[in-house]
């Protein structure tokens, strides 16, 4: 289980985040779901301990994510950010084996390749293997850092956006792979995502941030409700029954709430150049 | 297996091409088919022949002398490319980036400034009488201290850009160094004398002495980063990767930070400030190790640095004959292969 007590990231004056106090249970995917900026990379990273809090205490698994000692964690959690730089020039099959470290220190084992070989296949990049990551595509290199993270192996396993840049076939398969792992393996899968609809379809639990702030937590089907999703996103959305499942369908002439002003002002601009 | 990737090649170009996070890099001698293992013991082989060609060729006169003389400039070169070579790449990785240099952010400087300020404070007496070993230590623990406090407070994240990080070591040096000057003015002329004496050393007129105490610092810096090898290679994916992973990043950042100073006070102890040679020989190093992995590429930043300075300073001394010039000419190209590799990759 994941609990997160009382917690708050400022920089200098402005609190981006918290104060945020909630469990997320044992087993299961969980979406993190909410606009640009609402402050769920902040959340994931202080989970993930690559980020100190202002203020509070998270642990995962019963260990207290900042006085732990990072091995042990590392054994428990993976975490994978949104934005990764690499300085060296490595292959896809020598990123994965990172994975191994917390287990090997860097010594592989048999065991170990068998994990890094399970890691590649699992998001199908056995034949781009000993490709240098400067030679993949944004979506191919974005499944190596998640097989990366997915060989580590770990029980509890943090995602800022992992379907970043994959194409309709891919970010499928891989919202299948996580579900496969919560359900047949048993982890604790975190997510951040973009897309309501993958959200609802894939996970047990959604969270929805707003300003920083969990604004609302439940089911796919507590959630996925058009005052709801219109108030955390700020913009009409319509939630439709299809093919039994609810849609989240938003309005192509919508226009924000609160940017009403601004677009107007950016149309008008454009209108008169 | 399904295949899943069906792109052509020229697609792959151009996403790769229109990725922002795809960093512009040095190009890499294809030379796939030989193994890093095999590289080293190449480039092992080289040095042989080189330091072989430099020891007894072209000897004149007694040759015991002789021996003995190229002897010791081999000692003090093995030590300079050890702890160059080693500082440099290790700095490289725990900073994450392969621009700056201990030399650039202003280590050595740093150094010359201590050495003056202990003379100015305690006088010239003071450093004859202690004159030996337990200084050379004694120096050598204080530079690292202060180095370690400092480049752990630049290098904890404050500065956000390299560019920064950049202006701020070049800044640094540049104080030091004026600080160093102006306090040298105000010693007195038998003071200056022997601090010159001990800071100003030289490739070619190195104290024998020191060399045993030198190698063994060496060897006992080699065992510790050849420990931590595998824990180096995953800095390479920075901080918070690396963190993923459970690598505790202060703690080695503070690590290196020590083992650098430690590198950086031995060499210029030794033979001198030295400002690109560090950085010519990671870059070399890099390009021919044909891997990431520190296990290889901490020994070929060594090999190389070995090869640069003893082939460097046999062909100047024979061929061209003027066997004071080497440092020269290696900051030289350092300077330039510095300078070229800023303005294309267009950021650091
Ligand atoms: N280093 C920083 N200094 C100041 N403000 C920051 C910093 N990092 C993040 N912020 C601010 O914190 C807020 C939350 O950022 P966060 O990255 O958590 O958003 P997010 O929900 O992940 O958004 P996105 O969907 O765009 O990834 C933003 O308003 C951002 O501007
Ligand atoms: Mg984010």
């Amino acid at each position: 289980m994941i609990t997160i007590t009382d917690v708050t990231k400022s920089y200098g004056d402005e609190t981006v985040l918290g104060p945020v106090t909630g469990q997320i249970a044992k087993g299961g995917v969980t979406s993190l779901v909410g606009p640009n900026g609402a402050g769920k990379s902040t959340l994931m990273t202080i989970i993930g301990r690559l980020l100190e809090p202002s203020e509070g205490s998270v642990t995962v698994g019963g260990l207290d994510v900042q006085a732990a000692k990072s091995r042990d964690l590392a054994q428990m959690m993976s975490i994978l950010r949104q934005e990764n730089h690499i300085t060296a020039r490595l292959t896809v099959r020598e990123l994965v084996a990172f994975g191994r470290f917390p287990h090997s220190q860097g010594r592989l084992t048999d065991e170990d390749h068998r994990h890094v070989d399970l890691a590649l296949d699992f998001l199908g990049l056995g034949p781009l293997a000993e490709r240098f990551l400067d030679q993949l595509s944004g979506g191919q290199r974005q499944r190596a850092f998640v097989a990366m993270v997915l060989a580590q192996d770990t029980e509890y396993v943090l995602l800022d956006e992992p379907l970043n840049n994959l194409d309709m076939k891919h970010a499928v398969l891989m919202m299948r792979r996580l579900r496969d792992a919560a359900d047949e393996l048993g982890k604790t899968i975190v997510i951040i995502v973009h897309d309501i609809n993958v959200a609802a379809a894939y996970s047990d639990r959604i969270i929805a941030m707003r300003d920083g702030t969990i604004a609302y937590s439940g089911t796919a089907a507590e959630i996925m409700r058009s005052d709801i999703l219109s108030e955390v996103f700020d913009t009409p959305i319509e939630v439709h029954e299809l093919a039994g499942r609810p849609i989240a369908v938003f309005d192509p002439m919508a226009q924000s709430v609160t940017h009403d002003a601004v677009r107007t002002d950016e149309e008008s601009a454009v209108a008169s150049v | 297996m399904p295949r899943l990737d069906l792109e052509t090649p020229d697609m792959d170009a151009a996403a790769v091409a229109a990725s922002p996070s795809r960093r512009v890099r040095f190009p890499a001698p294809h030379i796939p088919q030989l193994s890093p293992k095999a590289r080293l013991v190449l480039v092992a082989a080289l040095v042989v022949v080189a330091a072989a060609c430099y020891l007894f060729l072209f000897i004149r006169g007694s040759f015991a002398f002789s021996i003995d003389r190229r002897l010791t400039m081999l000692g003090a070169m093995t030590i300079a490319a050890f702890t160059q070579g080693l500082g440099t790449v290790v700095f490289h990785t725990v900073t994450n980036n392969r621009i700056l240099t201990p030399a650039v952010m202003g280590f050595d400087s740093l150094y010359t400034l201590m050495q003056t300020l202990m003379v100015f404070f305690f006088g010239g007496a003071a450093l004859a009488q202690t004159e030996g070993i337990p200084k050379l230590l004694t120096q050598t623990a204080l530079m690292v201290v202060f180095a370690t406090i400092l480049y752990r407070w630049l290098f904890s994240g404050r500065f956000g850009s390299l560019f920064v990080l950049l202006l701020v070591g070049v800044v640094f040096g540049m104080a030091f160094e004026s600080l160093s000057t102006f306090v040298q003015r105000l010693l007195d002329p038998t003071d200056y004398d022997l601090l010159a004496t001990r800071l100003f050393g030289r490739m070619s007129n190195v104290e024998a002495g020191y060399l045993p105490i030198a190698a063994a610092i060496c060897v006992v810096v080699g065992v510790l980063l050849w420990r931590r090898r595998h824990r180096l290679d995953t800095l390479l994916l920075g901080r918070e990767t690396a963190t993923n992973l459970g690598v505790s990043y202060t703690r080695e950042l503070t690590t290196m930070l020590v083992v650098i100073a430690l590198l950086v006070a031995l060499s210029t102890a030794l033979v001198g400030p030295m400002t690109f040679f560090g950085f010519i020989v990671a870059i070399l190093s890099y390009q021919f190790a044909g891997t990431h992995r520190h296990a290889y590429v901490l020994p070929m930043a060594f090999l190389l640095g070995m090869l640069t300075l003893v082939a460097g300073q046999f062909l100047l001394q024979h061929v061209v004959g003027s066997s004071g010039m080497l440092s020269v000419v290696i900051e030289f190209v350092g300077g330039i292969l510095f300078i070229a590799l800023l303005l294309r990759k267009g950021k650091l």
